[in-house]
């Protein structure tokens, strides 16, 4: 069954600006899907559409099966989201933020405050529940974001940019607590500007670009597309000149550090007998670019290169 | 759940949130109507007051008691609503709302109770207070809670139209300032129409208000300038008319959606 099933949705703005060109999207129940984009791409429009918070121009979004025009009710009973902006009562105590979501879905003031407490004791919020929450930090904020999406036990949780401005530690946890709700069978749909997080936590994918899916595919297909990829090597010794390897075009960043660009038909292993020949020890390896993010601007330039191609 | 216990819950919900949110700033809410109503009392009611004379065949506070009583219930009625709702848009927490299941006519029955239940609580207050200056025999219960409580709605209404096209802090007092306090004025608070040349007495008719004032005033004293029949439809037409426009405006996402 579809999670989330978009057929040919298209918004125009009163300003006249397009920001959808007919998309159609389908997400499975349970997965974990990740809707990229460069900013102004679509995908806060589309996400805006999906929870009701923009009009659509023209096209259909079902969610669990329920249209959301016939059945919008139950449609909406079905989705929890994370906005990109803080967009709760910053005067309002944390607690009753939660509660008076739940409330809004039927759930009674004493149930509500039962799951309220367990969301916030397990976002580690429960000491700040009574704090206003413009006294929360940044973090906080966007963990109490999450807290509130899911009090009503939604089956789709959408999360749009959930680990902007957070550092290190707190995304990691994020992303710990996301893949134990997906886990628990609740489908989730990331927008993130950090590729890695994409890499790291979905399973599928769709790329967005001026209001067009340019590619839908499973990540571990789109990953197998990368023809070349390039690493940062630290060398041991002082290098004053590039290496002389076949078939693997190098650049001397600085005396100790080497970049290598290897295809796909090569071997890591015989670039290292290559270079240990020629008495040069390589301490420590990485990839200069996260390798989703490689295909992500290969996409983009792609699209707008077509783009410029049918303008003129 | 059944989709009427959702609906309740989620109106109770609202009208929780609104009673808690101006119960906890109640030195902005409930305290400066009771200070300029208190103020009223002294300075029109006793120290003028006694000095005019008798009006409509009471004496000049008793008079003035009804319309100033039904005054505070406009005037926090509306502001309630506006302030809360345009508040919800500024802070995108709106959102909150247009995201749950909840249907457009509760949303609005949720914030037009939050303003009737502060008008309610102030114009009680303000009737308090006017028992220290004079006494209140009630003409009609009847009459009178029902003019209270449709005042306090229609304005609620008033309040939640203000909000949903407001863009700036500006929008939400223009309305109040040079609308509502000039017709509240001009609607018989203070003297009786019968006291206006012929001219300025059909131009008065014009004001809703008026018909609004004379109705409370005739469910406390049992003297009105207008028939209260006429009154009653008069204030049920607008509330029936701005709850249409209300909702158009909530189904098409004026002011809230994109």
């Amino acid at each position: 069954m579809n999670a989330l099933a978009i057929q040919n949705l298209h918004k125009t703005y009163s300003n006249g600006f397009e920001a959808l060109k007919g998309i159609s999207l389908e997400v499975e129940a349970g997965d974990f899907f990740a809707l990229l984009g460069p900013n102004g791409a679509g995908k806060s429009t589309a996400i805006g559409i999906i929870a009701s918070l923009i009009n659509k121009s023209s096209g259909e979004v079902t969610i669990f099966g329920h249209d959301l025009d016939r059945e919008r009710e139950l449609a909406k009973q079905q989705i929890g989201l994370v906005p990109q902006e803080f967009n709760f009562n910053q005067w309002e105590p944390v607690v009753e933020i939660l509660v008076n979501q739940a409330g809004y879905y039927g759930i009674p003031r004493h149930k509500a405050f039962i799951r309220a407490e367990k969301s916030l004791k397990r976002l580690d919020l429960w000491d700040k529940r009574t704090s206003q929450a413009r006294s929360l930090s940044g973090g906080m904020k966007r963990r109490l974001m999450i807290a509130r999406a899911l009090v009503h036990r939604p089956r789709l949780l959408i999360l749009d940019e959930p680990t902007a401005g957070v550092d290190i530690e707190i995304r990691r946890s994020m992303w710990d607590f996301l893949r134990e709700i997906n886990g628990q069978g609740t489908t989730i749909i990331l927008t993130t500007h950090y590729l890695e997080e994409a890499e790291v936590l979905c399973r599928n994918i769709a790329i967005i670009n001026h209001g067009r899916i340019v590619e839908q595919t499973k990540l571990t297909r789109l990953l197998s597309r990368l023809q070349t990829e390039t690493f940062v090597l630290d060398i041991r010794q002082d290098l004053t000149e590039v290496p002389d390897l076949a078939g693997y075009p190098m650049q001397l960043m600085d005396p100790n550090t080497l970049e290598v660009v290897v295809k796909r038909e090569q071997t890591v292993n015989r670039l290292f007998a290559e270079l240990s020949q020629r008495g040069i020890e390589v301490l420590s390896m990485r990839n200069k670019q996260n390798r989703l993010e490689q295909l992500f601007m290969d996409l983009v330039d792609r699209s707008r290169a077509e783009r410029e191609v049918t303008a003129s | 759940m059944t989709r009427w216990s959702l609906y309740l819950t989620a109106y109770r919900t609202i009208v929780t949130k609104e009673i808690l949110r101006f119960s906890r700033i109640w030195v902005q809410t409930i305290l400066p109507p009771a200070i300029t109503t208190t103020l009223y009392f002294v300075i029109f009611g006793k120290l003028i007051g006694e000095r005019i004379g008798e009006m409509g065949g009471y004496s000049y506070i008793e008079f003035i008691v009804p319309g100033l009583i039904l005054m505070s219930v406009i005037q926090n009625s509306y502001a309630n609503v506006v302030s809360s709702f345009f508040s919800t848009k500024l802070q995108h927490y709106i959102e909150e709302l247009l995201i749950a299941p909840v249907p457009n006519w509760v949303v609005l029955a949720g914030y037009v109770s939050g303003g009737v239940a502060r008008g309610t609580i102030v114009g009680f207050v303000v009737t308090l207070i006017s028992l220290f200056f004079t006494d209140l025999a009630i003409h009609s219960y009847a009459v009178t809670l029902l003019v209270f409580v449709l005042t306090s709605i229609l304005f609620a209404l008033g309040g939640f139209i203000n909000a949903v096209y407001a863009k700036t802090f500006d929008d939400v007092s223009i309305v109040p300032t040079f609308v509502l306090t000039p017709l509240t004025y001009l609607g018989g608070v203070f003297y009786s129409i019968e006291l206006l040349p012929g001219f300025w007495q059909t131009v008065s008719m014009g004001n809703p208000i008026l018909y609004m004032v004379n109705a409370f005033r005739h469910g406390l004293l049992g003297v009105s300038d207008i028939d209260i029949g006429l009154a009653l439809l008069i204030i049920l037409g607008f509330i029936l008319a701005l709850t249409a426009f209300s909702l158009n405006l909530l189904q098409r996402g004026v002011g809230i959606k994109q």
